[in-house]
Parts: structure tokens; sequence; C-alpha cells
């Protein structure tokens, strides 16, 4: 068992941020990551409104981030998934990928938020082989084909147009009739030639053998159902907090998110929590390192005044 | 080349010959992208605990990696990244697109054992 000053869940822009602050100031600290640390921002093509730095990919900076983060000294363990807790203990214990075992008086849940996905079996079978969730990668595989974006937001709006490079239809399927996305981003969608839209629907059944043949879109006003000659399916339906780990542990709202107060505490002693994670109107990168900020400051002070 | 900390295959010719001097091999071939990273991550986690696999990476725009873009199992993949599990010189199982560390274990377990 190895104990450490901190132990923080999750390697995002929060994680990191709070696992700097905690490092540089001597602390030894943990950060556990169930994926790549860096979280979302690793999808992220280009982020031009990080202040200081000009304009960079969320790779890159993710990578900026985990590079200080471990030169201030902290320990940092990717793709591992906690398989056992006990926070609610002063001394909190974090089993990883059922063998490391790791303790310490303070956690900080950054846990972020992962990909909404349509929770279809057809959608699971088919990823990577027509049904995808990153248009940059996969953009490519679809040249002079017809697919479909579903969504309705800035993601689905932008990487619409952006596919539109390589394919040679792209039809938008979104349950509302209004967008959730910037107007410019609704602008250039509505005015380019290869997009089509399909408002008040939704993707039911994503049909194919071996790879993606069609898709079943339900109108969700009348219940008719329609089908679609599509090889490719781009899904972006937006994020859901990575909290269900800390249900009947943390105070949780009913959209997931952990609430805490404007100390980044949860209702728990010693337990934090920040970022894309917790209950807040706004997510950006800047907010989140700003709430590791906030996180890392406040387990100094519950140290201090222990 | 790709950068990762794993071993890169470079060329056709070099990934036959270590298909064929091992007999476990685990090969994913792709870019430096968000679907790719995670793949590559979890090959760097499990390195140790799989001493009876060799595990590379390939970069997917290198002409080279048509020895996997072109392989019968990869034919209908349209994600990446291709991940290709080789025993014994042949394909035993193709994945396409980003996979968890578990998805990885369960293949890696199934096709050669631990």
């Amino acid at each position: 068992m190895e104990k450490f000053d901190a132990i923080i869940l999750g390697g995002g822009p929060a994680g990191l941020t709070a696992g700097i602050y905690l490092a540089r100031a001597k602390q030894s600290v943990l950060i556990v990551d169930q994926g790549s640390v860096g979280g979302q921002i690793i999808l992220t093509h280009k982020v031009a409104n990080y202040p200081g730095v000009p304009e960079t990919s969320g790779y890159q900076l993710a990578g900026n981030m985990k590079k200080q983060a471990k030169e201030f000294g902290c320990k940092i363990v990717s793709s591992s998934k906690v398989t056992k807790m006990d926070l609610i203990s002063d001394q909190k214990t974090i089993e990883v990928d059922g063998e490391d075992v790791y303790t310490s008086d303070s956690v900080i849940i950054a846990s972020g938020g992962e990909p909404r996905s349509l929770g279809l079996e057809s959608e699971k079978r088919l990823k990577g082989k027509g049904v995808s969730y990153c248009a940059t990668c996969d953009g490519d595989f679809f040249q002079d084909q017809d697919i479909v974006v579903v969504g309705g937001g800035n993601s689905a709006l932008e990487e619409a147009v952006s596919l539109t490079a390589y394919a040679r239809s792209v039809t938008i399927v979104h349950e509302f009739d209004h967008f959730q996305a910037y107007a410019s981003a609704v602008k250039e969608a509505s005015e380019h030639p290869k997009i089509n839209f399909i408002l008040e629907s939704n993707v039911v059944d994503f049909k194919g053998k071996e790879s993606l043949e069609s898709v079943i879109v339900k109108n969700l006003k009348d219940g008719s159902e329609q089908e679609l000659a599509v090889t490719g399916a781009f899904i972006f339906i937006g994020y859901v907090p990575r909290s269900e780990a800390f249900k009947g542990i943390l105070d949780i709202n009913d959209r997931g998110e952990i609430i805490v107060d404007r100390d980044m505490k949860t209702g728990v002693k010693g337990v934090f929590a920040a970022g894309d994670v917790i209950s807040k109107r706004y997510r950006q990168i800047t907010t989140a390192v700003s709430d590791g900020t906030i996180a890392a400051l406040s387990v100094l002070e519950y140290k201090n005044k222990k | 080349m790709l950068q990762t900390n794993l071993n890169h295959i470079e060329s056709a010719s070099q990934l036959n010959q270590i298909i064929s001097e091992n007999e476990n091999v685990m090969v994913c071939c792709g870019r430096m992208g968000p679907m790719c990273l995670p793949v590559y991550d979890v090959m760097e986690n499990l390195e140790d605990k799989y001493e009876n696999v060799k595990f590379f990476d390939m970069a997917f725009d290198s002409p080279e990696a048509g020895v996997i873009r072109n392989l019968p199992e990869c034919s209908t993949f349209a994600g990446l990244p291709f991940t290709v599990y080789y025993k014994n010189g042949k394909v035993v199982k193709a994945t396409s697109s980003i996979q968890t560390k578990d998805e990885v274990k369960t293949i890696l377990n199934e096709k050669f054992g631990n």
C-alpha cells in the first residue's frame, strides 16, 4: 500500500492543474486516469483561446500539462481503472486495476466527462466500421460517400462542415427543431450545399453486416421512420459526467454532476471535485484549470487545519 | 514515425520478420490522433504485464503500412487505429477504432493467454 499526500482521480486539465499546484507545494501526488492523460482536450483539433498560448492543438496542450505535472514530481498512472475505493474514512483508499492500493487523506475527483453515445447495440457493433466519434480521425475513410452526423451542438455542426471536405453529402440528424450551437456555426452549416438537415428526429438503429449500410431515422413528432443509405455516421451528442462510481457516496444532481461548494469541497471530508464532473454552467479548459487550482489550494488548507 | 514509447515498425519486411520470429504480436497502426493515442497508452501499460506478447505501432500513413491497411481482416474498417493481433505469423484478431484497456486485455487473454 503506497501513501500519498493527495490522490487525484482524472488526468485532464483540472486534475493535472491540481497536481501541478500540489506537487509544487511539496506534496506527494498520485494522478490516476482511466484513459489517456489529457482528458477531452486531446480530441480538440485547435485551441486558440487559452490565454498565453496563441494557438495549439489540444493534444499538445495536454502533453505540456502532463510534462509539467511529471516534472514537479506527480506520479501518473494512466489507462487504469479504480476498482475499489473508500472515500468516507479519514484515510481514503483507492484500489487500481484490482492490484495496487493507494491511500491518502485527500482525494480530488477530476474524472471529467465522456462522449455520450446513443446506447444502441448496433452502434457498438459497427464502431470503427462506419460509426465514428472523431471526424478528424476517420473523415478520410468516407471520400465521396453519403454520411450522417448526429447532434445539434457546436461540435456536430462544425464537424459536419469539416466532413464535407471528404463526403459527397452530409445529413445532420438532430432531435430538436433548433440547434444548441453558436449562430455562426449554424449559419455555416445551413448555407453549405453538401449539408442537409433532418430535425426533430433521432437515429434509432444502424444497419449493416460487416460495415454500416444505412441508418433508421425516427421522426419524434409523428413516429414515422425512414431508412437512409449511408456508409458513415458521426455521433456528436455531448458529454456525460463520469460520476457513476461516486453515486451513493457524494451528492450528485440529476444530470450526474457532483455538487461542490465554491472551494470545490464535496459533502465528504477530505474529498474535493473539479472540472467537467462537477455541477457548473461553463465547461472550458480555462474553467477546468481554475477548478483544479481551487481544489488544490483547498486541499492544502484542509491539511494545514488538520 | 509515431511519437510513442512503443517499438515502431517502419516497413512491411520488418513486420513480416517480427511476426515470423515471435509467437504473439500486437500491432497498432494509426496516427497521433485522439482515437489512436489511448490505444498506444493501453499497450504501453500492458507491455510489462504480457511478457509473452510483443507490442508495436506503425504509422498509418506510411506507404509501408499497406501491409496492414490491405489485410482482408481490415477490409471493412473505417476508423483509426487498425489494431492487428498475430499468432505464429497469422492474423487471429483485428479491431478498428478506439479500444479500452479491458477490451484489449480480453483479446490478449483469449488469443494469447497470459
